[in-house]
């Protein structure tokens, strides 16, 4: 009995651990290694790495990243303090709507300030820089926000008994207490804007190209295979100390503060805060909104007046594509349900993994390597290490889900787990002491506990499969084009009705996020009952 | 002297403080008692202008607060879980107050060192504050709060988190301290051994209300009603209608003898209290300090003063 028990548990092992492992070695580390043996293999590449033009990609790369973080800090922490210490209402809402930008694809957000801006200033800086802050003012809402509205109210409290003034507790108590959050919500918004790929290809122009986008170019254009394998490896090392300097950074931030278990009541704006906090959420609407309402203005104004000539050119060939441009609202609704599949399975065999052993640390990593090694490198990986027998898929229809479950995965594993590890492990053993089984346990206890992150968890992975451009661009064919890559399609080409195509294209895109991200959310939030 | 006319504060749908006055004496401690949820930490947030009141007066030594914000008014705030800064040592912690007060580096050293000792944690300074056991974080935060010299000190529930002997131990050294230094304290619990050893007043609080405020002895004497009596831990108080009969368990003797019946016997530290069923059916606990107690099912005498008995309304105010 207690054989077959370990043998059970075993197997289990080898599921939990075996399956993420092999999926990981075959799609993503061999790729890397091609990419290696390409970038390595006859010499090292010392005259690619100390090329003036790949320095300069590099420093263009380093500070766009710098900068945006910068911006995003200073445009987030507003609407942070709102959203996580004021009581006003719709407050749910606003923060509802703060995390839409963040799973709304890159190609959008782009189109979007493209048809924001006058033609003078379509390409540059500036516009990348308002793209990635557009993105990344949600992650620091969701992350320094999240923390903020949970920190123990009582030592403020006592702050102010013992005589502090509202600015010295904030200096003296409310700074230390975010430098954690801040560090951590920097680092990840700086390795978003470092990677950034679709924002750049498209609002770039010809002379702003960072890493990922000269890769992308060395790839694809100038098929200089050893320069791309090169660079890719640059990336992946740059990507690796970002990460390390983070971690080291977040875990010198000092002394955590007590939080509250719940989030802590947040106060009625008074006196001077109601300007600011009206000023805010102004603000906010209008940077949020701006863009994507011009988006949305920009699919109706057809050359005819306003109109929906641009939606009905979706159901008719053009010479950007080798399909009607709909097809690609097919083939991007089928590869990212499967993408999606993959990725809930993949995440949490590995989120459970995780949890069960505890010296998982290493297993945590690697999970979240993908996450770091960004997506044009696993595009460009795939197309060098799968074209030849009998690893030749590059044409295999199941390739796309493949790379976009790779790519989601990550966030499935950063959801689940500490879901899993939330779950009070007494209530596992209440459980078993009233008599039911490990599986019971798991049915009973923890599937309904998860359910939630679960279904938020599948939103997220369905909208960053919908919306991944970096790989998909690598693999998907003319004849079976994903809804981004189709937007990239018409905008690379000039004239008024390819732009009015990408918008209305993006107009229905942005609408099949929201919805799989609604929907999802709505699916799993009900409560369950006896 | 701190005054407190008439505060009320309410939330969305609930009512936290319905009209409560009380006096806290200068030099004295007045003890707050009630269950949770009754007001008696709204009460503490409102005094140290952590919570605005909705209507109500505060006064200390005769001047109104209500304009003064919570950082001005002086007065000092423990909690149950402490809140010390986790990002400051102990000194640190205790010379925040003086730090504010704009005090030398000198003067807040030297009084960090004097209060170490008064709370009899000579030498911690340097310490980080989560090296601290339960017992070593509640005498920081008390000298905490003690270092600006506080006009009063408000503690809610101090020793609420710690065990046993270790929480006995604190009671009595802040009621050393509390006389020693002749401090103005309001102490919120909702046990009443605790308010009852260290108040000179005892304020007990139902529903936003204060039902009764009395010395210890008073209070127990004639508690204002039978829920009071009961929360007390009073354990012969019977209803009839809308009064209640109050038989204090010292009124009650169990002698060798016959007429009723033990049913059950607990021990609590040195007292003994038994449950006895008279031969008519009725119930009544007795306590007692004796080593050696008939034990349940034993037949017994039961001898009860009915003069010490009286009758109180089943719910007043």
């Amino acid at each position: 009995m207690l054989l077959k028990h370990k043998a059970t548990e075993t197997a289990a092992c080898i599921a939990l651990v075996g399956v993420p492992a092999a999926f990981l070695g075959l799609f993503f580390v061999y790729p890397l290694v091609a990419i290696f043996h390409r970038g390595l293999g006859s010499s090292f590449p010392t005259d690619v790495l100390t090329d003036p033009a790949t320095l300069r990609v590099v420093w263009f790369t380093v500070w766009q990243a710098l900068v945006s973080t910068a911006l995003t800090l200073v445009a987030g922490l507003p609407l942070v303090w709102a959203t996580a210490r004021v009581a006003f209402r719709g407050r749910g809402l606003v923060r509802a709507l703060v995390v839409v930008p963040f799973v709304l694809p890159t190609v959008v957000v782009a189109t979007a300030f493209l048809a924001l801006l006058p033609e003078s200033m379509q390409r540059g800086v500036v516009p990348i820089l308002l793209a990635h802050v557009f993105f990344n003012v949600a992650v620091v809402v969701r992350v320094v926000g999240g923390y903020w509205a949970r920190l123990d109210p009582s030592l403020w409290d006592v702050a102010a008994t013992l005589g502090a003034s509202p600015s010295r507790r904030f200096r003296e108590l409310t700074l230390p207490a975010l430098r954690p959050a801040l560090a951590a919500a920097s680092a990840l918004t700086f390795l978003f804007c470092f990677t950034s790929f679709g924002v750049i290809v498209i609002l770039g122009g010809p002379h702003f190209a960072t890493l990922e986008v000269d890769i992308y170019d060395l790839a694809t254009q100038s098929f200089d295979l050893r320069a791309a394998a090169a660079l890719s490896l640059l990336q992946l090392g740059a990507v690796a100390a970002i990460v390390a300097v983070s971690s080291s950074l977040e875990a010198r931030a000092g002394a955590r503060m007590p939080l509250a278990v719940e989030e802590v009541a947040a106060r009625r704006p008074r006196g001077w805060e109601r300007p600011a906090l009206a000023a805010i959420l102004d603000l906010a609407a209008l940077g949020f909104g701006l863009p994507l309402a011009a988006l949305v203005v920009r699919s109706f104004a057809t050359p005819a007046g306003a109109g929906l000539g641009f939606y009905r050119a979706l159901g008719h060939e053009t010479t950007a594509l080798l399909v009607e441009p709909w097809r690609a609202v097919e083939y991007s609704l089928v590869y990212a349900t499967a993408a999606t599949a993959i990725a809930l399975t993949l995440g949490t065999l590995a989120a459970i993994a995780l949890v069960q052993r505890r010296s998982g640390r290493w297993l945590d990593t690697v999970v979240m390597l993908p996450l770091g090694a960004s997506a044009v490198m696993l595009g460009y990986g795939f197309v060098i290490a799968f074209d030849t027998s009998p690893l030749d898929f590059r044409d295999a229809v199941w390739i796309i889900p493949v790379v976009q479950a790779l790519v989601a995965a990550p966030f499935v594993v950063r959801i689940l787990a500490p879901a899993l590890r939330a779950i009070d492990p007494r209530l596992r053993e209440a459980a078993a002491v009233l008599g039911a089984s490990p599986a019971r346990v798991r049915r009973e206890i923890d599937v309904p506990l998860v359910l939630r992150p679960l279904g938020v968890a599948a939103g997220l992975a369905f909208a960053i499969a919908l919306g991944e451009f970096g790989a998909t661009v690598f693999l998907a064919r003319s004849d079976r084009p994903t809804l981004p890559v189709a937007i990239f399609r018409f905008l690379e080409r000039p004239g008024a009705t390819n732009q009015g195509t990408a918008a209305a294209l993006c107009v229905v895109l942005m609408a099949v996020t929201v919805l799989a991200v609604g929907v999802a959310d709505r699916l799993t939030s009900r409560r369950i009952g006896l | 002297m701190l005054q407190l006319e008439d505060i009320r504060v309410s939330f969305d749908t609930t009512t936290a403080l319905d009209g409560v006055s009380l006096i806290a004496d200068t030099g004295r401690t007045l003890t707050v008692l009630g269950p949770s949820g009754c007001g008696k930490t709204t009460l503490l947030r409102v005094v140290a202008g952590l919570q605005p009141a909705d209507s109500g007066r505060i006064r200390l030594a005769g001047n109104d607060l209500a304009a003064t914000p919570a950082h001005r008014r002086g007065v000092g705030l423990m909690f149950q879980d402490n809140a010390l800064f986790p990002h400051r040592d102990v000194a640190s912690n205790i010379g925040f107050g003086l730090r504010m007060n704009g005090q030398t580096r000198a003067e807040i050293a030297r009084r960090v060192r004097e209060l170490l000792d008064l709370v009899g944690l000579p030498g911690a300074e340097r310490r980080a504050v989560q090296t601290l056991s339960g017992g070593e974080q509640q005498r920081v935060a008390l000298a905490r709060a003690l270092a600006p010299e506080p006009r009063v000190l408000l503690l809610d529930e101090p020793l609420g988190s710690l065990d046993g002997p270790l929480r006995e131990r604190l009671l009595a050294d802040l009621r050393g301290l509390f006389a020693a230094l002749r401090l103005t304290v309001v102490y919120v619990t909702h046990d009443a051994d605790e308010a009852f050893a260290l108040g000179h007043t005892v304020a007990v609080m139902r529903g936003g209300k204060v039902v009764q405020r009395a010395a210890p002895d008073d209070l127990w004497r004639r508690p204002a009603d039978g829920w009071v009596a009961r929360f007390l831990g009073m354990r012969n108080v019977r209803d009839q209608g809308d009064r209640s009969r109050v038989i204090p368990p010292e009124a009650v003797s169990v002698e060798p003898g016959d007429g009723a019946v033990v049913t059950g016997s607990e021990r609590r530290g040195s007292v003994v209290w038994l449950r006895v069923m008279l031969d008519d059916g009725s119930e009544f606990y007795a306590v007692t300090t004796a080593t050696h107690n008939p034990g349940p099912g034993d037949r017994v005498a039961v001898r009860i003063d009915e003069a010490a008995a009286f009758d109180v309304p089943k719910w007043a105010g």
